[in-house]
């Protein structure tokens, strides 16, 4: 026996929920992709954090000559291998009482006659007064504008002040990772930048008209990844010849880093490609008499860029990493360009690095930090690509 | 199947080709060529040259020939004869140099993908069944480390804690008693104590991308249907996700062979140069440098080789593991 | 409604004359389910109860969003991670008291046992509720392990028998086969198979024969009542297709966002539907059982003898031998020498399962697939043009006439562009109409196909699916066509959005004097709106005839197999039962 039961009630309109407070929503039925996409990368903290010091990183780049306390290049053989010195707040003065003073300690270094060694003791008791834009060695700033003010400094230019230590000749590492991270940095942003051209046009090439066009970019495409990296970066940049400019070495050290990082941005436009050629809406497109130009920059593109966006944050670090391996073997970068691998490469045995690790620790750091930011904020960006998506 | 390889095999051919043409434009990339430079290194030590002899090497070694002869000469000679020409820094022929080199180049590579395999796999089900938790959120994040950290920063800071906190150098792999040893158990001991370190450092990255795939791919499966039919079947869960989306999981884990391999040669390459093993890396870079491009050339042909051999090894065992593939 | 509308929730009772019921087997009482949103709980399900009984058949039903198919995996405690039951019980009889399986933790053996050993469950997809890697048999192997205690060698025995009884054909052989190389319907039969390993007390069959043809649909449903009534399970079948219900129920339960609106024995509701709710829906179902068109156009080919397309022996074939190797010895004929004509202001219908050409058909008259061999000639403004002999160039003012309407409102649209830049985009192309010109003309699209015009800033993920497919058809219109090719242009709707869409087109039709070609799997759609049906099979139309005729009359064995299988939504004139089948 079953009875007929019913809620005697109109029905309902729409589902039951109960609104959880989350905030802001966004009005998504107006708001475009963009809005979408930049709405999504927002709730991931960890990816926003990340842009922001992306974002530092390429200021420091920019403003290197400003920031970096002295030049990359000065030397004081008397200070060689020194250790970092501490930045203090408070000093003593002579009455004993402590008062504010920002200032850094000094050293007293003896040589160990037997190994020819220097060692450096912190001495407590030299104060190097230091503090912000302060005058100092002087530069052109951009190669444009002759400036002699650093934003931080010891007062009196004589005086040393190495936060981070010095190299084998007695050069301001803190100054020069400062100015490596314009070299290393933009290396990677122009690597990137003809990567994408090239993976690009040749994907979009691939993966819209397929047949034999496809066919042969593939097979490119195959033979390029497969071949191990490093070996050919190396094949590559021992061909440059020595006497070639400092410049041109920048420019085809980029070149060779750029070279092989395209494919991963060739599949990967390519694959969108072929998916999305078949999609109805490119149909539809299609049979409302569009072009193939307007398919492609229209439709297709479109959807694609956010894609493309994160592959490229993703590819950055390879560029950066491949070039200070590059350099690190000394078949890279060379003096007196600086970059984060030149600086590595005075890090090359563990003698050295016992004897003075934070020529290791900073610039390895800086790269590991960079490296870091960059997978979140791809990570974050290739999340948020397709807002559309469930 | 049989089908399937020799297709497989018949497009490994323009691949092969491709390589073989990068390899020799490595080899004929620097300015000038061998000849000169030994011309150069033999003037500066005073000695002095007969002007025939010198003509008489060029033709020998074709430097005047057209350029696609110069390629079949060389390419043919190591397709029939396996000679893969004349080292001139080390004044022997190329191929007494490579092999040994190549073989411990080829097994720190195998080592290093068991390594990557044996810590990804627990690693990436665990992360992919417990998302979320802080187990998770632990590997996630040492992952991103394993990631960012290139290798020979790894290996150079491995190094230096390893001197700084156990006294010990731990570059090459034997301790200098047991490098001219004939083996033994204790060499191999001995090997195992040194290996262990380039292991880890060539193994990080790939250990850590791994873990990302699996966890991905893992969780895309864990939500398929089929795996609610596992589940509807009365199967505890362990047993349905290791018997279900843990196999088809597993593929990206095979076909990990073909895109691991050349990273892990690469890792070698470098993380070889940095703790000075005597694999191909070394060489190779001493080669580069020296211009000795016919040593450089070969090892650089012979390490893309070796990766599209892995390529078709992943191939053939993800079509035996995966019986869509097998069947299409 | 009633005149008491004071009682929020009054529950009217009334006896159902119903045959003798079996005894309850699971009782659910009071069931409750929220989802966690990112921005919301959803209460997913609320406050449902119903009873199973042993033999008999409760079919759930309800439309997309109801709560229906999480009600059902809720029984067996399959839910997805953000789920939760928040209040009710889930009570199964057994011979010790009725276990509450609401309570039960995911790992408990109570439940594991309770899971495909005393309840069965069947899902919609056959192909992806299969693991691609296993053999069918180690699947089936696996539940009779585990749930029969059998060795290797019995449990493959009983796998035999289990696909012998479920009508596959070579048991012996088929064990060892993996899904892919099945059917649609061999796979669901597997999919039965498994979920009778252990001999369930209750089957759950969740949307069983949406993803497949309606022969096979008939077949499947026939196969799953004479196992339930040989074992003498008690059955719980989620549809949306008030047709299967008339078919197979005994008791119904209408649900609607999460609640059952109303359940009674099957006559009960289709004769005497209480809850509005449950009025509309067999409003709508019923409604496509009628043919609008009869009286609307009376026969257009006696008064209009002009044909404004015509197709002859139109031909696809795929895998002909093309390459240098040589190719395929054996070609597809996906469409085998396809002859009809069109008429202005006529809607043909092109009916037929999947794999019998209709929509590549549909591709080839548009020419996005190329055809192998015959004509299609246009009968447009001046001159026959034809079809088949346009360049790229000149094709483009043949897909100004003739304009197609897609299955998925969801791809189909753009999702980053606005409503305004998607209809507006074939008027662009055509430089037709720009600047306010454009902005008037996509109003009076948005008008014309019911939505407000101030909607055309929004981005089409702020429409429903009904709107979506309204704006795809806004599209299309937007170059005043003469011919509109709809590919299953209602199959991803809900049935009363569906008359909805289908009412539209017909007044659009009536208005703008255009020929449709209706592609549709879907009998019911096809009669109540066209003029005349062309069926297909395996590539050839094997029939053509007015809707009617072919609807009650068909003349050739396919078409009257497929007609008879089609579920009758009466639960006092069942079809299927005594269906015609077509042997090949």
């Amino acid at each position: 026996m079953t009875d007929h039961v019913f809620i005697d009630e109109a029905p309902e309109a729409g589902p039951a929920t109960t609104a959880l407070n989350t905030g802001k929503p966004v009005q998504t039925a107006v708001a475009g992709p963009w809005q979408l996409v930049w709405a999504k990368f927002s709730r991931n903290k960890v990816a926003v954090a990340s842009g922001v010091i992306i974002l530092m990183l390429f200021l420091v780049g920019l403003f290197a000559e400003f920031l970096a306390p002295t030049l990359p290049d000065m030397s004081r053989p008397q200070f060689t291998n020194a250790p970092p010195q501490e930045l203090r707040l408070f000093a003593t003065q002579a009455d004993g009482s402590q008062q504010f003073q920002l200032h850094v300690t000094g050293y007293t270094m003896s040589v160990d006659l037997a190994s020819l060694r220097r060692s450096y003791v912190i001495d407590e008791n030299q104060v190097v007064p230091v503090g912000f834009l302060v005058k100092g060695a002087p530069y052109k700033l951009w190669g444009l504008f002759a400036l002699d003010t650093h934003l931080f400094g010891p007062l009196n230019p004589g005086d040393t002040m190495y936060l981070l230590g010095t190299d084998k000749l007695g050069r301001d590492l803190l100054s020069r990772l400062i100015h490596g991270t314009r070299i290393s940095m933009s290396i990677g942003l122009i690597g990137v930048g003809i990567s994408l051209l090239l993976g690009v046009a040749l994907g979009a090439v691939s993966g819209f008209y397929g047949g034999w066009v496809d066919m042969v970019v593939q097979r490119i495409i195959e033979v390029i990844s497969s071949m191990p990296t490093i070996p050919l970066w190396l094949g590559l940049a021992a061909a440059i010849p020595l006497t070639w400019s400092p410049l041109s070495v920048y420019f085809i050290i980029t070149l060779i880093v750029s070279l092989f990082g395209w494919t991963g941005l060739a599949r990967e436009v390519r694959g969108r490609f072929f998916a999305l050629r078949s999609e109805d809406f490119v149909t539809a497109a299609r049979l409302d008499g569009s072009s193939e130009r307007r398919l492609i920059f229209r439709h297709i593109l479109p959807s694609l860029t956010s894609h493309i966006l994160a592959v490229v944050t993703l590819a950055l670090p390879t560029m950066i990493v491949a070039e200070t391996a590059l350099s690190f073997l000394g078949i890279g970068l060379k003096a007196p360009i600086v970059s984060w691998g030149v600086l590595l490469q005075e890090a090359q045995n563990v003698r050295t690095i016992a004897n003075a690790p934070w020529l290791l620790i900073w610039p390895s750091g800086a790269v590991v930090l960079t490296v870091l930011a960059y997978n979140f904020l791809g990570d974050g960006l290739r999340d948020a690509a397709d807002p559309y998506e469930s | 199947m049989l089908n399937y390889v020799i297709k497989r095999l018949i497009y490994m051919i323009p691949t092969l080709f491709g390589m073989s043409m990068i390899a020799f434009m490595i080899i004929q990339l620097p300015p000038g060529d061998y000849l000169s430079s030994l011309l150069a290194t033999m003037a500066d030590s005073g000695q002095n040259i007969d002007p025939a002899q010198v003509e008489a090497l060029r033709r020998s070694y074709g430097f005047d020939d057209p350029i696609w002869l110069q390629y079949w000469k060389w390419i043919s000679g190591i397709l029939f004869r396996g000679d893969f020409g004349y080292s001139f820094e080390w004044n022997r022929p190329v191929a007494d140099l490579i092999w040994e080199r190549m073989g411990s180049t080829l097994a720190l590579s195998i080592a290093s993908l068991l390594f990557v395999w044996a810590v990804s796999l627990p690693i990436g089900i665990y992360s992919a069944m417990r998302r979320h938790s802080v187990g998770d959120y632990a590997f996630t994040f040492l992952g991103f480390i394993g990631l960012a950290i290139p290798n020979f920063i790894l290996a150079l800071t491995l190094m230096y804690v390893s001197y700084k906190f156990f006294g010990q150098s731990v570059g090459g792999l034997f301790s200098p008693e047991y490098v001219e040893a004939p083996w033994s158990v204790a060499k191999f001991v001995d090997l195992l104590g040194h290996i262990w370190i380039a292991v880890i450092v060539i193994g990080t990255s790939g250990t850590a991308a791994l873990i990302r795939i699996l966890r991905a791919n893992l969780t895309d499966e864990l939500n398929k249907p089929y795996v609610i039919t596992a589940k509807a079947k009365g199967l505890p869960e362990y047993r349905a996700v290791i018997k279900y989306p843990v196999r088809i999981a597993l593929n990206p884990f095979v076909s990990a062979i073909g895109w691991v391999l050349p990273e892990l040669i690469s890792g070698v390459t470098i993380t070889a140069i940095v703790l000075n093993l005597p694999t191909a890396g070394p060489l190779l870079l001493r080669a580069l440098i020296s211009q000795d491009m016919y040593l450089a050339g070969s090892f650089i042909l012979l390490m893309g080789v070796l990766t599209l051999v892995g390529m078709l090894v992943s191939d053939i065992l993800l079509a035996l593991l995966d019986p869509r593939i097998r069947f299409n | 409604m009633k005149a008491d509308a004071m009682q929020r929730q009054a529950v009217n009772t009334e006896r159902a004359a119903d045959a003798a019921a079996g005894e309850v087997v699971l009782t659910v009482e009071n069931l409750s389910l929220d989802f966690r949103l990112r921005t919301e709980i959803l209460h997913a399900v609320r406050n449902v109860s119903f009873q199973l009984r042993r033999g008999q058949t409760l079919c759930l039903v309800g439309e997309s969003g109801s709560g229906k198919s999480v009600t059902a995996r809720a029984l067996l405690r399959i839910l997805d991670k953000n789920g939760a039951i928040t209040s009710g019980r889930i009570l199964l009889a057994g011979k010790t008291g009725a276990i509450d399986i609401a309570p039960l933790t995911e790992r408990s053996p109570e439940l594991l046992k309770i899971r495909g050993g005393r309840i069965g469950l069947i899902f919609q997809e056959p192909m992806s509720s299969l693991s691609p890697v296993h053999t069918i048999g180690s699947q089936i192997t696996e539940a009779l392990r585990l749930h029969r205690r059998m060795d290797k060698k019995q449990a493959r025995a009983e796998t035999i028998e289990l696909l012998r009884q479920v009508e596959i054909p070579n048991p012996d052989t088929a064990i060892d086969r993996y899904t892919f190389e099945f059917s649609g319907g061999m796979r669901q039969r597997a999919m039965i198979a498994m979920a009778l390993a252990a001999d369930p007390e209750i089957l759950i069959a969740d949307e069983p024969t949406t993803a497949l043809d309606v022969t096979t649909q008939a077949e499947i449903l026939d196969l799953i009542k004479r196992l339930q009534v040989s074992r003498g399970m008690a059955m719980l079948l989620i549809t949306h297709d008030m047709g299967v219900v008339a078919e197979v129920a005994d008791t119904v339960a209408v649900m609607h966002y999460g609640r059952i609106v109303e359940t009674g024995s099957t006559d009960a509701i289709f004769y005497d539907p209480k809850h509005a709710y449950t009025r509309s829906l067999l409003r709508s179902t019923v409604k496509l059982e009628q043919n609008q068109r009869s009286y609307a156009a009376a026969a257009p080919v006696a008064t209009a003898p002009a044909p404004v397309l015509s197709l002859r022996n139109l031909s696809k074939t795929y895998g002909a031998s093309t390459g240098w190797l040589g190719g395929n010895s054996n070609p597809i004929r996906a469409v085998d020498a396809v002859s009809f004509d069109l008429y202005p202001g006529e809607n043909l219908g092109i009916v037929g399962e999947s794999g019998s050409g209709k929509t590549t058909l549909g591709r080839l008259i548009l020419r996005t697939v190329e055809p192998s061999s015959g004509t299609i000639t246009y009968f447009g403004q001046d001159k026959p043009v034809e079809v088949t002999g346009l360049s790229k160039h000149e094709l483009k003012s043949f897909h100004r006439d003739v304009r197609l309407v897609f299955q998925d409102p969801f791809a189909s649209l753009n999702p980053r562009m606005t409503v305004k830049q998607v209809i507006g985009d074939p008027l662009v192309v055509s430089g037709k109409a720009k600047g306010a010109a454009l902005e008037q003309r996509v109003a009076e699209l948005l008008e014309l196909v019911g939505l407000d015009p101030m909607a055309m800033e929004r981005y089409p993920h702020a429409f429903s699916g009904g709107q979506r497919q309204r704006i795809g058809i806004a599209r299309a219109l937007a170059l005043d066509p003469r011919i509109l090719i709809a590919d299953e242009a209602t199959a991803a709707l809900d049935v009363s959005i569906r008359a909805q869409i289908l009412d539209l087109l017909l007044d659009i039709q009536k208005r703008l004097e255009l020929s449709f070609i209706f592609i549709s799997h879907d009998i019911s759609v096809v009669r109540y709106f066209c003029d005349r049906v062309a069926v297909m099979h395996r590539g050839k139309l094997v029939e053509m005839g007015t809707a009617e005729q072919i609807c009650t009359d068909p003349k050739e064995p396919y078409t009257r197999s497929l007609i008879s299988a089609v579920p009758n939504p009466d639960p006092r004139n069942k079809r299927m039962l005594h269906r015609t089948r077509f042997s090949v």
